[in-house]
């Protein structure tokens, strides 16, 4: 999926490579998400699905980075992520969407329930090949 | 080392012209700083250093990593960890050293071809000098962050007592596996220090809540109860409550509540204490 970049701007990079660097990326996403005035709750959500994918990204695609900005399509704003690995990859989409499941010791919930908290989400990933997550939430 | 004739000598190329190339480096050091030091002390710090050089160079000493140059050193890892804590820039902390190569520069324009090859010498151990300056301000920056973030975890975790057995967690910041450890330990020690029964972790200062912040949420409480206590997560805001819906996070029959004082009473009631209004309260 091409994530409609707002015109004029450009995506910030930030590279997830340890535990602080999701921190730092829910950081770059909560300031997007404040520039492009989104309601509290609209905020609360789509920073806690950045941080899921962040963390994702870190545990099983053993780091890649995270790219965060403002979008824009027919007049409308809001703000996107696209986190990029090249690890493993997903082998099964349709289980990993499946609440509860988890291939490590988590809750299971971190992708299905990401998905959930946005307005588009995209999953491109192969096994072998990595995978890439884009998520949208649009200004209301 | 022995003593080597005075053309070759690097002692004496900083020896030379000594006035105007210290007050040359001075001036483009504390130009660097832009006012952020006194020149005064600049002035001093350098001069310190020049003398130290000097020392070093006459005893024949040009390996930076040397015995001879081991007075500069020291002065070098000073200065840098003044910069550090004062919270200048790597460049703005190198310049101090590589700003002297910049000094001897005018004299090398009529120099002897001697001259030159005295400068590239010098200019080596000052290069030297300068990656030293900037591993001892990293070291010092990075033990500055390390005993920040030690004094963090400590500062956010603290335990209070409420009321005769109800003690509260208030959590501020970021939860990760290493802060939830932290919370748990002094939880629990507190539990069994206080005899308390009852155990309030309020979030209110917790800006978002994933599911792994819940995992570790849920894995205290249950550490908790298994020591007998009852458990209540409060300061649950709206948009943290609309997000773990939309997580879809269960918690199961863990007592959550929006404030901490709602939980307080829930604690007390539990507890068989009643709280009671008097008439013409106020006072």
């Amino acid at each position: 999926m091409n994530v409609p970049w707002a015109a004029g701007q450009v995506p910030r990079t930030q590279g997830i490579a340890q535990n602080d660097d999701v921190v730092r990326a829910r950081q770059q996403v909560r300031g997007h998400a404040q520039q492009c005035k989104l309601s509290l709750v609209d905020q609360t959500k789509f920073i806690t699905a950045a941080s899921e994918l962040a963390r994702n990204t870190l545990v099983y695609g053993g780091g890649g980075e995270m790219r965060s900005g403002l979008v824009e399509r027919d007049g409308r704003r809001g703000v996107a992520a696209v986190f990029e690995d090249s690890g493993p990859g997903i082998p099964d989409i349709e289980l990993a969407l499946t609440d509860g499941w988890t291939s490590g010791g988590g809750l299971g919930l971190g992708l299905s329930g990401a998905r959930r908290l946005v307005d588009e989400f995209f999953l491109d990933t192969e096994a072998g090949r990595g995978t890439t997550v884009s998520i949208v939430k649009w200004s209301r | 080392m022995a003593k080597q004739d005075s053309k070759s000598d690097l002692a004496g190329l900083l020896s030379a012209d000594r006035e105007r190339v210290v007050d040359q480096w001075i001036d483009s050091v504390v130009g660097s700083l832009k006012g952020r030091i006194s020149k005064a002390e600049v002035d001093r710090e350098l001069r310190e250093l020049y003398a130290a050089l000097v020392e070093a160079l006459v005893a024949g000493g040009e390996d930076a990593r040397g015995d001879h140059l081991s007075e500069t050193r020291a002065l070098l890892t000073e200065l840098s960890r003044n910069r550090a804590r004062q919270g200048f820039t790597p460049s703005e902390t190198a310049i101090s050293v590589l700003a002297l190569k910049r000094a001897f520069e005018p004299a090398l324009r009529d120099g002897s071809a001697e001259d030159t090859d005295r400068y590239l010498r010098l200019s080596r151990i000052l290069d030297d000098l300068a990656l030293f300056t900037i591993e001892t301000y990293t070291r010092t920056r990075e033990e500055i962050i390390s005993s920040q973030a030690t004094q963090l975890m400590e500062l956010s975790t603290p335990v209070v007592k409420l009321w005769d057995g109800v003690i509260a967690v208030p959590l501020v910041g970021t939860l990760d596996s290493a802060r939830t450890q932290v919370v748990m330990e002094k939880l629990l020690q507190a539990l069994v220090d206080t005899g308390s029964e009852q155990a309030i972790i309020d979030i209110t200062g917790v800006p978002a809540v994933d599911t792994q912040v819940a995992q570790h949420l849920l894995k205290t409480i249950v550490a908790a109860r298994l020591m007998g206590a009852e458990c209540t997560v409060s300061g649950i805001r709206p948009q943290i409550a609309q997000t773990i819906v939309a997580l879809g996070i269960e918690f199961g029959d863990i007592v959550t509540k929006a404030t901490l004082a709602d939980a307080l009473q829930l604690a007390l009631k539990k507890s068989g204490i009643d709280l009671v209004a008097h008439q013409g309260g106020g006072r």
